[in-house]
């Protein structure tokens, strides 16, 4: 099975045989650096080897379409509840960039005892099963093909199943996972001791797979009140999962610190982030980095949200990244969206590019402020875990309130969340283990007391599933109504009619976004933009965001709703694209009827750069092709530019117009198409006309034989001559 | 401001006395200072690991078995009611396969069923047959 470059996948065949998949690989993938450090005209210092099949950045166009992939891996994060929904978007963002996949669980997982099984819809995440990986890992496979780069599919291993969890994506393939016990004890209220039972087990699961396993820290940034003070306490944090971890037998290059630049503009963010950074980076050197991006300050502007994640890859650049994390632009406002997922990952891939080599061109200096905020940063975590030890050790520490305190380490504001040594989820449910406790299959952590004689684990079973995968039970529904077969049958009328709805997350939801400025205070605003968007026929209709431009003179507003209707495209009436002739084609047809044409941008409208690469060879304009231009320049009148084509009996008069306020620029193709005619010329001329707010269909309107608008290049103008000179049977 | 877990440390950064104590470490010996005292907080917590078991510990190894998540589920329910979870589930399941001398997952899923567990008590002394 393969995906072919113009077809959608097809989540049928993903789903057929499910029972009898295996996956083909197991364990994490870093990137592989490039060949050549050459891509197009430039030279990259920290690129990895390019994909076979992506979407490269939108300006890629003005530099021979390359797509540089950095040295870093990048992550998105998605989960719709709908894993069906999600894969076509793990498609999409591989196609950007992204090689690590992270899926949300369906909110509540944690606390749920044991696994879920079968596919069932989730909140605010997907329930976590045997099938919805399986499915989603078989879909990675051929995704993974499709661009030539290993994909790294990753979840969570946290809650009062983590053994279970990492058993079961250790067997699915699953290459990643967040497993942090200090998460399980502060967030979700899962008991300590079980939750530290259970990690180890956890740990040295996912290390037998090859995982790479990413921390919890970053959730005290997202909690603490005035997340800049939490920094001391995040380096002891860190250091409890790593060394944990080296403890039970992971290795250190599979131990990844996940990191926050901790603050966000208007705060002065890099001068408290950069410190937080180098520090880390000292002090856990041997681990590995996964830079998150800043959650915390995330309002609805998904502007200002870019520009704070740009700042915080300059940190990723500045200092170091093994795995550079996105988050989407709207997650503080939606469930994330398609196609926000993609803006996530071109935020990272831009910014990352744009700042290769930066360490070659700035050094960071440590002789100054810099390096005594750094080595101020070590001295309160080691003091901090100090004080651990005096309290009475960890599980003391965290009773008496030590963590996710408000204070900047040493202070204290009496507002840690202390959880009790006997309390919490699952309290009273570990036991010693007796002298004979035995569990005979590999890659069991702690005591374990095996019969004599035995080379492996799992000898006394003749092979556990991580020796023999054949073992794994498959359970593919146990919810007649809640699974993906039921969801894919409500909309398999529409999808087999080849009907077209707009979608945000999920097939056919029929979501879209409205932007529209009013001119009124806030709160009218916000109510005047419902009030419009159900007129326009939006249902369910939201505003998402909202921004005071004035407090009397006008208010943003971001609206979403859902469209009642569908489209069927067949009914569309589409313009035919414009033909394209090769090269050769158009030199010899010129060769033959020598042309020459004259331009120049009309009107009172000075911009002259789009009108000169029309033209110039050395742009790969039409002068290139042996067609003879006059340029006139700019601001030329209509009258003038047609005036010039009689005299120097041109066949052609090619227009630029620009500016379009006022729809200007449809004033000015209408008055060069009537002076035509009152000169008696137009039959013997083709007239066209380009700019950036014109389109072909604006100027047939106009009376134009053709228009051009972004992105139009020198062989699209001279293609477009060629035809109508032998349309007009000019030979 | 507290907020709600009452009788939690409230301090002034005191930071300049308590860095007398580390002040005079080098970039290096702060480093190994650091992970000594970190190794020191995580032992005991590993140790704690090492010597026991829980629910979902034995589930996960129950799965590794070859069982199902709603049979592992089962039998460590039934486990933890007879009081043998320190033995290991996987441990139970594969004794009374070599007691009655059935197949690994006929035992199994007898245990699941609640069957065979006084065999099993029987085997490990915890309770006189016949009561």
């Amino acid at each position: 099975m393969s995906l072919k470059v113009d077809e959608k996948l097809d989540i049928a065949s993903i789903l057929t045989d499910l029972e009898h998949y295996h996956p083909r690989r197991k364990g994490w993938t870093w990137r592989k650096s490039a060949k050549s450090e050459q891509v197009g005209q430039f030279i990259y210092r920290q690129v990895t080897e390019p994909l076979k099949n992506s979407c490269p950045l939108p300006a890629a166009k003005y530099f021979g379409n390359i797509d540089p992939q950095p040295d870093c891996v990048i992550t998105t994060e998605i989960a719709s509840g709908r894993f069906e929904d999600d894969i076509r978007r793990m498609r999409m963002a591989a196609w950007h960039g992204a090689d690590h996949i992270m899926v949300i669980r369906t909110a509540g997982q944690s606390h749920f005892d044991g696994l879920i099984e079968g596919t069932p819809e989730g909140v605010g995440g997907v329930p976590i099963t045997r099938k919805q990986l399986r499915a989603t890992r078989k879909a990675l496979d051929l995704i993974e093909d499709e661009v030539g780069r290993p994909i790294n599919f990753h979840s969570y291993v946290s809650g009062v199943a983590g053994p279970e969890v990492a058993v079961l994506l250790s067997e699915e393939g699953v290459n990643g996972a967040h497993q942090d016990p200090q998460y399980n004890v502060l967030y979700r209220n899962v008991n300590m001791y079980r939750s530290f039972v259970d990690a180890a087990v956890a740990k040295k699961i996912l290390a037998a797979g090859g995982m790479a396993q990413i921390d919890g820290a970053h959730n005290a940034n997202a909690t603490a009140r005035e997340a800049w003070k939490v920094m001391p306490e995040l380096m002891v944090q860190h250091a409890i999962n790593c060394q944990y971890s080296v403890m039970v037998g992971m290795p250190k290059d599979k131990i990844c610190l996940s990191t926050v630049p901790p603050t966000a503009p208007p705060a002065p963010c890099v001068s408290l982030d950069l410190p937080y950074a180098v520090a880390l980076r000292q002090l856990f050197e041997g681990f590995r980095f996964r830079a998150q991006m800043n959650t915390k300050y995330m309002e609805s502007c998904t502007r200002e949200v870019t520009v704070t994640h740009v700042l915080n890859t300059l940190l990723s650049r500045l200092t170091s990244a093994d795995i550079q994390s996105t988050i989407t632009p709207d997650e503080g406002r939606n469930v994330p969206w398609h196609y926000n997922n993609i803006h996530g990952v071109n935020t990272a891939k831009q910014a990352l590019l744009g700042l290769d080599n930066i360490k070659e061109l700035v050094s960071l200096r440590l002789d100054g402020e810099l390096g005594s905020k750094v080595r101020d940063l070590k001295e309160r975590a080691c003091l901090f875990m100090e004080e651990i030890i005096s309290a009475g050790g960890y599980f003391a520490a965290v009773s008496q309130g030590f963590f996710v305190d408000s204070g900047m380490y040493p202070e204290r504001n009496g507002d840690g969340i202390a959880r009790q040594m006997n309390g919490g989820v699952g309290v009273g449910t570990i036991v010693p283990r007796d002298d004979d406790y035995m569990a005979p299959v590999c890659n069991h952590f702690g005591y374990n007391a095996l019969p004599k004689g035995i080379d492996k684990a799992c000898d006394p079973i003749a092979g556990c599933t991580s020796c023999k995968p054949d073992k794994i039970v498959w359970i593919d529904e146990l919810d007649p109504e809640d699974n993906v077969h039921r969801r894919l049958a409500e909309c398999e009328q529409e999808r087999k009619q080849g009907l077209l709805r707009p979608e945000v997350q999920w097939q056919g939801d029929g979501i879209v976004c409205m932007t529209m400025f009013l001119p009124a205070a806030e709160r009218i605003a916000e109510f005047a933009a419902k009030n419009i968007a159900e007129r326009m026929g939006f249902e369910d209709v939201e505003v998402i965001h909202k921004q005071v431009m004035h407090p009397a003179e006008g208010t943003l507003v971001e609206v979403k709703g859902k469209l009642p209707f569908a489209i069927d495209p067949r009914e569309l009436v589409i313009p035919e694209a414009a033909q394209t002739f090769s090269e050769d084609t158009i030199r010899e047809y010129v060769a033959e009827h020598k042309f020459k044409i004259v331009a120049a941008t009309v009107g009172e409208d000075e911009h002259s750069v789009g009108l000169r690469e029309i033209l110039d060879i050395k742009h790969g304009g039409i002068e290139r092709f042996g067609i003879e231009c006059h340029y006139l320049g700019t601001s030329v009148p209509v009258e003038k530019l047609a005036d010039a084509a009689i005299e120097l009996g041109a066949q052609a008069i090619l227009a630029s117009t620009v500016i379009s306020h006022a729809d200007i620029h449809r004033i000015n193709m209408r008055r060069l198409h009537q002076y035509c005619r009152e000169k008696g010329i137009r039959d013997k001329l083709v007239v066209v006309c380009g700019g950036t707010q014109v389109t072909n269909e604006i100027a047939v309107e106009e009376g134009l034989d053709a228009g051009f608008g972004r992105g139009t290049k020198g062989i699209h103008v001279a293609s477009l001559l060629v035809k109508r000179y032998k349309e007009l049977g000019w030979n | 401001m507290n907020r709600g877990f009452p009788g939690t440390m409230q301090r002034q950064d005191d930071f300049i006395e308590r860095r007398a104590r580390v002040a005079a470490l080098s970039d290096a010996e702060l480093k190994e200072r650091f992970w000594q005292l970190t190794e020191q907080v995580v032992q005991p917590l590993v140790d704690l690991a090492f010597t026991h078991t829980s629910p979902s510990v034995e589930r996960s190894v129950l799965l590794r078995m070859g069982f199902s998540s709603i049979e592992a589920k089962e039998i460590v329910d039934k486990c933890v009611e007879q009081e043998l979870l320190g033995k290991g589930a996987g441990h139970a399941v594969w004794r009374l396969s070599h007691l009655e001398n059935i197949p690994l997952r006929k035992a199994g899923l007898r245990l699941a069923q609640g069957l065979g567990w006084e065999r099993l008590q029987q085997f490990w002394g915890r309770r006189e047959t016949g009561l």
